[in-house]
């Protein structure tokens, strides 16, 4: 593995490499050292959660950042090209990780650079290393990734999240139900893919009463920006929403994940029952890009 | 029937003839081609052809084509078949072939795109199952080959 820009580029048997090397970095088995190492973090878009996870990883392995965040004050805006940016940077560090809100930004950049790239982002394309993330808390609360049942619920169509988790899962029998709002369904291209690999989904409208079958339960934030008519989302925003009282029925493996920061799409009393996850799931993330770094930089 | 085609179309001495495209593309050919230049042209739409039902035929008199054209017309027709007529005489010919990887031929769809941002070529993978699709390298949008603009 040379950069990690899409998840339709990794086979399952990388995917299992990689969340084997993040188990064995959790348990302190591997300690890779990244001293006298630099990563150019190149943010084009802002983003905290992401960027401060790939700081930690990078940090607690003993390595150094450099840190770009938005467009201000960058040759970008003295006419400088994208391509010309990137092998300057290219120049000063070991690794770039870079988002942008430009679709295919990351893959372009692997084909300018000769130092690995990670892709932590590119539009409403793909987030490869939320996506192994969440596989690896998957593997972690199930014991398995394989023939699991997925519930994907909230803002289907733009979320980049859910597009690569989508694709990943389907490479080990996923089963899907997508729960959303008709036009924030999951886009036709997705389902399209689906079909031709036989994977077995089905689209609904509300969450309560559907859950019951599932091992996974992954949500996400409806933004009310999406909505022309205010109106539209205080309709709908109601049945998006997990709360205590409809976990009665759900599996004892049952976990609910969400890729943070939560709004109010997840009520407060989930938090300290057994089936939330999303905090362990923020913690594992550093561990994973701990696992990205160190394979692409060769240091495990 | 080819006394039929004869008469339809004629003959030309020099030149390539462009048989098989699919019907009603033999405008977008054209387009393509940039024809609207000193080159005598025939046009033949909607003929009878055992290959593909129905077919566009296109004539072009002292004309051979770039790779980078034959690459563009199979994008929008990939049945056709090219003919190069030397005086009179079918000098050679050959089925098109749609090839996996097109580079620069065709524009992105789609407005994010890095291919409509920055000042690079597109890159698209072909996929033939049921329908002809193109995969963008870059933004990893999918579209029917059909809903796309192609350029030379």
């Amino acid at each position: 593995m040379k950069n990690l820009i899409s998840m339709r580029d990794l086979k399952p048997e990388e995917i299992y490499h990689l969340l084997s090397v993040t188990e064995k970095i959790e348990k302190g088995e591997i300690i890779p050292d990244m001293q006298r190492k630099l990563a150019a973090l190149l943010f084009f878009e802002p983003s905290t959660r992401t960027m401060f996870s790939f700081d930690t990883a990078m940090k607690r392995m003993n390595g150094d950042t450099i840190i770009m965040s938005g467009t201000k004050n960058t040759s970008a805006k003295k006419g400088e090209s994208f391509a010309d940016t990137l092998q300057t940077i290219a120049q000063y560090s070991d690794i770039i990780i870079m988002r942008s809100p430009t679709e295919g930004a990351a893959r372009f950049a692997s084909e300018v650079v000769e130092i690995p790239i990670v892709n932590a982002g590119d539009g409403a394309n793909q987030h490869p290393t939320q996506a192994l993330l969440d596989l690896y808390s998957i593997l972690k609360t199930q014991g398995t990734l394989k023939n699991l049942k997925i519930g994907l619920a909230g803002d289907l169509r733009f979320g980049r999240t859910i597009h690569s988790l989508t694709q990943a899962m389907s490479l080990f029998g996923a089963e899907f139900k997508f729960i959303s709002p008709s036009f924030l369904q999951m886009p036709d291209y997705i389902k399209d893919d689906l079909t031709l690999q036989n994977v077995k989904f089905d689209e609904i409208r509300e969450m309560n009463g559907n859950i019951s079958d599932l091992d996974i339960l992954y949500v996400t934030r409806i933004q009310k920006e999406r909505f022309a008519d205010p109106e539209d989302y205080e309709k709908v925003k109601g049945s998006y929403v997990l709360n205590r009282d409809m976990l009665s029925h759900v599996k004892d493996n049952f976990k609910v994940l969400h890729p943070l920061p939560r709004v109010d799409e997840i009520n407060t009393d989930v938090d300290n029952t057994k089936y939330a996850y999303y905090f362990s799931q923020a913690k594992n993330g550093v561990y994973t890009r701990q696992a990205i770094i160190s394979i692409l930089l060769g240091e495990v | 029937m080819d006394q039929m085609k004869t008469i339809k179309v004629n003959a030309i001495k020099n030149g390539t003839v462009i048989d098989h495209i699919t019907a009603g593309k033999v405008l977008k050919v054209i387009e393509i081609l940039n024809l609207a230049d000193d080159s005598s042209v025939m046009i033949g739409m909607n003929l009878n052809s055992k290959k593909i039902g129905k077919k566009d035929i296109l004539k072009i008199e002292n004309r051979e084509l770039s790779k980078n054209e034959v690459n563009s017309i199979a994008l929008i027709a990939p049945k056709a078949t090219l003919i190069i007529i030397k005086d009179f005489e079918v000098d050679s010919k050959a089925s098109l072939e749609l090839q996996e990887h097109i580079e620069e031929h065709i524009i992105c769809p789609n407005p994010q795109c890095i291919t409509n941002l920055e000042s690079i070529n597109s890159k698209f993978r072909i996929i033939q199952n049921t329908d002809v699709t193109a995969r963008c390298v870059y933004c990893e949008k999918k579209y029917l080959l059909d809903d796309l603009k192609i350029k030379i």
